[in-house]
Formats: structure tokens, sequence, C-alpha cells
């Protein structure tokens, strides 16, 4: 089993009042799996979302992953499987405006202390992969926005995670972009990697073999596609 | 296990971002560029004027004492001073000069600044000095080329004269002036030695002295001129015990009253060394007050430009952490530019400091040395500066929630 939640509760503080954001939600996810997660605003998979990146901490609850308790990992280590184990790809983008396509790959590398010589040939790879080998010294705002996702995509390849976590990794792009991205995406699963998908784009989730639908932090429904 | 992400790395990181944003960054540096700058400064025209005023003051000799009717550092009565009696010759020098045991050498001085002449060439301003042959033990004086005044020159008042070196070189120019006569102060005189290069000593050039017999300068300029003996101790281990030996043969000689103090003043190289090391440490605490403050403004300035980095760069602190940035990384990322940020203004101050040192000293008397101790210390400073200043944004960086910095605008 790659990715095991068990009952995970997530209550935010919001003045005096809480919210569950979360309430009781389990999923279990093998190797190799491709699934979406999807849901209305405020049903809460942002929130799935960022506990499964390991960018936050269930109020309550128990999460494997790959047989290690992530629930109860101190900042050092979250940061650590981050690294390691999962490449995020998000909406936005998110690359560093002043760094060239290749820094921005070469980055999860130098945190986790690639020798400079290595750095720079795996990233040179992993933006050979995604069809960018000739726009490697271009920085974010000379490339265009599906070239933008797929410097992002190159980067949360790099360090050869477990889960490549996106979300709404087409949500900045027209249509004709979107689709490219997401045939990436396929081939990326078709070599072997485990991805999971966060998106309320019916079409978008049709490219996954799993959807789990969430409402008002409970898990609504969970079906093979 | 890794600790830190690159060293490398951190810099580059640092300078990208320092050289995105030009002018805040040089003006962030201004205030540390200020406060090195005053430090290094003045730190170097203290260290040169150190390395000349101990070379000079070497001269005086440490084992020789000056008996006048001034102490060189009595602010006090001067008036009180000038009415005392004067120090003559007949009477203190022949006393000391009979009773001292503990003395080398005894050398009555009086001095005047007189024009020296020769043919055509003129020398304003000169300090003739008439003394005795043992001037040349107790002021470490040597003949380079020709010979000193003998016993028997000062004794019979013969016109003949031991010249500075600068003097013979401005007079003289390549011509050999021994032997020639010279008109000092209007009289002839004849150069029987000239004296070996000794610098200057706190802006006074030593190389523009003449020496003549005592009785001569006494009959020619007037012999009501303050008398200063020098007396140069036969054991330095021993001065202590000279100087109490030269106050009671002078008191005794001029009949003070038991009660009342010594209406004359025994000086020593010591106390100027005294009044300089007084001077140069009012300096360096001032010296010192305004680098702090413009350090610490700077520092502060440091402290707020880096606060709103961290702002401005939240969602790029968010992105960091998503990939695997730890806490750490994150704090030392910024802390490097901090640190980037003061020393770019330490090394611009040291520059600064060094060039205007140079610049003061080039027009004033003063020299300028930068020693390598002092750019450590300045160095250390900064880097204490900014890890100081540096720390607190840096901190507040590393505690950035990874989900919030992500989706900040």
């Amino acid at each position: 089993m790659l990715i095991e939640l068990d009952d995970i509760v997530k209550i935010y503080q919001v003045g005096t009042e809480k919210v569950g954001a979360l309430q009781g939600v389990s999923v279990k996810i093998v190797e190799n799996e491709y699934l979406a997660i999807m849901g209305p605003s405020g049903s809460g998979k942002s929130t799935l979302m960022n506990i499964l990146g390991c960018l936050d901490t269930p109020t309550s609850g128990k999460y494997r992953f790959d047989n290690d308790l992530v629930s109860e990992m101190n900042d050092d280590q979250l940061a650590e499987i981050r690294n390691r184990e999962i490449g995020f790809v998000f909406q936005t983008f998110n690359l560093l405006p002043r760094a060239t396509a290749l820094h921005n790959v070469e980055l999860p590398l130098i945190y986790n202390g690639t020798p400079a010589s290595k750095r720079k040939k795996i990233a040179q790879q992993a933006l050979e992969m995604v069809g960018l080998a000739d726009r490697m010294h271009h920085k974010p705002n000379e490339l265009s926005g599906g070239q933008r996702q797929r410097v992002a995509i190159a980067r949360a390849l790099v360090n050869k995670p477990k889960i490549i976590l996106a979300d709404e990794p087409t949500g900045n792009l027209d249509t004709r972009t979107g689709e490219e991205i997401m045939e990436i995406f396929e081939e990326i699963h078709e070599q072997g990697n485990t991805i999971i998908l966060v998106t309320h784009e019916e079409y978008i989730a049709e490219h996954t073999n799993r959807i789990v639908r969430l409402r008002d932090g409970k898990i609504e429904r969970d079906e093979s596609v | 296990m890794r600790l830190l992400i690159d060293f490398w790395e951190g810099i580059k990181i640092a300078f990208q971002a320092l050289s995105a944003n030009k002018m805040r960054s040089f003006l962030t540096t201004l205030g540390i560029v200020i406060g090195i700058t005053t430090v290094i400064g003045i730190h170097s025209i203290i260290q040169g004027l150190n390395k000349s005023f101990y070379t000079s003051i070497s001269a005086l000799g440490s084992d020789t004492l000056y008996i006048g009717k001034f102490s060189w550092l009595s602010r006090t009565d001067w008036l009180e001073a000038r009415n005392r009696k004067d120090i003559t010759l007949e009477r203190e020098g022949r006393a000391i000069k009979e009773y001292a045991t503990l003395v080398k050498a005894v050398a009555p001085t009086v001095s005047a600044q007189r024009t020296v002449k020769y043919e055509s060439e003129k020398l304003k301003n000169v300090q003739v000095t008439g003394t005795t042959e043992d001037y040349a033990v107790t002021s470490n004086v040597v003949p380079e080329y020709g010979r000193m005044l003998t016993k028997q020159d000062v004794d019979h008042r013969r016109n003949l004269c031991v010249i500075g070196w600068e003097v013979a070189d401005k007079l003289f120019k390549n011509k050999n002036p021994l032997g020639r006569r010279i008109l000092i102060g209007g009289y002839k005189f004849r150069v029987i030695g000239i004296l070996e290069k000794r610098g200057s000593f706190l802006g006074h050039n030593l190389d523009t002295e003449v020496i003549i017999p005592i009785g001569l300068f006494q009959k020619l300029y007037g012999s009501r001129r303050w008398l200063t003996i020098e007396v140069k101790i036969a054991d330095p281990a021993l001065i202590e015990e000279a100087k109490d030996e030269l106050t009671g043969i002078l008191r005794r000689v001029r009949k003070v009253d038991p009660r009342k103090e010594n209406d004359f003043a025994i000086n020593q190289q010591d106390m100027i060394a005294d009044l300089y090391k007084r001077l140069t440490t009012a300096l360096y605490a001032v010296a010192f007050g305004v680098g702090s403050i413009a350090l610490i403004v700077g520092g502060i300035g440091i402290m707020n430009i880096m606060l709103v980095s961290v702002t401005e760069r939240t969602r790029e602190i968010g992105i960091r952490k998503a990939i695997g940035a730890r806490n750490r990384d994150i704090l030392w990322q910024f802390l490097i530019e901090a640190l980037a940020v003061s020393s770019l203004g330490g090394v611009i101050g040291i520059i600064v400091g060094f060039v205007l040192a140079k610049i003061v000293a080039s027009a004033t008397f003063l020299s300028a040395t930068v020693s390598p101790i002092s750019v450590i210390i300045g160095i250390l400073f900064i880097s204490l500066v900014g890890i100081f200043f540096g720390i607190f944004p840096a901190y507040k960086a590393a505690k950035l929630d990874p989900i919030h910095a992500l989706r900040y605008e």
C-alpha cells in the first residue's frame, strides 16, 4: 500500500469558530494508480491535497505513506518526504520568476544535496522528457502557459518521486494546451508513476482511472472509471 | 545527513536576490558603509600616527630627562611657572654636572628660530640649538659626515656649527658643505659636521636643526632664554632614583623652601607617550561611538529591508518549502542574504575608509596604514551586524506556513 489515510480529521480555527474541513476521510491508494479528487469548493479537497502532499498535518487520524506514519512527523521530516517522494504541479505553475527553466527544475535537487555537476544533467533530462530541451535557459515570463506547466512537471519529476500531486494543473490553460498537459500525465502514468489529480472539471477527471468525490469534508463517492 | 543546502548555492541565491533590487540593496548598505568607513578611516590614521609617533619618540630616548621651568603636561599655572627662577647654565647646569652620580651626560640647551644663508640660498625658521658636546649623547645626534662639536669648541665659543641633513641638502645642493661658511641669523659659522637624517617628530622637522656652542649662542642671541638641561641617565633601570637625585640637587641650588613644591620640572618621553595615549584613546572612543551608531542604524536598515524582502517573497518561500526546503534552509538563505548586504557595505566601507585615510594623510603630516588586524576586526564586526539584524527576518521566513505562503498574492 502506497498511501493509507485512516479517519483523517482536519479542524481549522477561524476566529472563534472551529471549521471541520475534513471530517473522517479514509482512502487507500496503491502504486501506479491514476486518481482524481473532485468536489465543489469548500468540500475539503484542497485540505485533503495539502495533507496528502505533506504540507499540512491532520488534527487526528493516521496517514501512512509507504508504511511511514506521516501524521506524526516533524517539519524537517515532512520537508524530506516532500522533497523525495512527492512532486507538486500547481494551477499557477509556481515557478521562481527570476530563475531559468533549468534552475527551476534543479531546485528540488539542491535541497537534497545532489552535487552541482550531477544536478544540471538530471534537470536537463527531465526537461527533455517534457519536450523543452530548447527552452532550458528561458525564464518563466519568456515561456507560454503550457510551457511553464511543463517546466513545473519536469520539476515534479526530477527527484523520481513516488507520487505526482497535481492541483488543477489545467486550470490556467486553454483547452488545447490543457489536453497536451493531460497527455504528458498519461505518459507519466504509463511509465509506472502514481498520480493524484485535484480538479473540478469532469472532462479532466475522465482521464483518470478512479474518482474520489468529496462533499462537506467527507467522501461522497469513490469509484473506478 | 545534509545539514544545510550548498553554501555556494546560498550565496548565489542571495546575490541574485540582491541584484534584482540593485538600488535598494545599495541604499541599504550605505549605513554600514558609513560606519565602517569611520572606524577604518580613523583607525588607519591613528595607526599611521602611532607608527610615526613611536619611531620619532624613540629618538628622544626613554632614558633622557629634560629639566626646565615648564612641565610638558601641566596646563595649570602657566603664569606661575613663567615667573619661576630661570634655569641657568652657571647654577643648575654646573650643580648637576658636579653632584649627580646617576647620570651619563648633561647637556644644557637653548634654542631659537633663525634664518640660515649660504651664498644666495636661504632657509627660514631653522631651529638653532646652543648646547655642548654632550648633546650628541643626550639627544642621540650623530654626525654622518664631519664631526660633532668638541669640549674645546664649546669652551672657546668657536664659530662652528653642525647642520641637520635637510639644511645641508637645501643650502648646498650637491656641494660638500664641510668647511664652508654660512650665516646663521646674520653671524658667520663654519660647518664642521652634518647630522644623519632623523625624520620628523609630530610634524616638527628634526632635520632642519643647526647646533652651535652654547656660550656663543648666549653671546650672540641673548642669554635670557629658557634653558633646558638634557640629562642622559647612566642606567635606565634607575630612572626614578636619578629623578630623585636630580630633584634633590635642584631644590638645594634653587633654595626651594622644604614646604613648597618644586619650582622646576623634570620631563621625560613617557609623559608625551602618556598624553598621546590619552588623546588617541579619546579619538578611538569617538570613532567607535560614531561607527557603532552608524552600524546600528545600518543594521536596522538591513533588518527593515529583509522584512520587506521576506514579505515580497512569501510565495517563493512557499514554493521552496513545497519542493523540500526545510526551515533551516530558508533561514540560511535569508541569513546569507543579510550577511551579503552587510559584507558588501563592509567591503565598500573598508575601501572608502582606507582611501579617505590616504587622502587625509597626503594632505597633512599624518600618515595612514591599514593593518590586517583592523580589516579582520572590521569584517568580523560586519558579520555580527549581519547576523544580529538578519536573524529575525530569516527566522520569520523560515517559520512561514507553506500552505499560506503558496497562496500568498
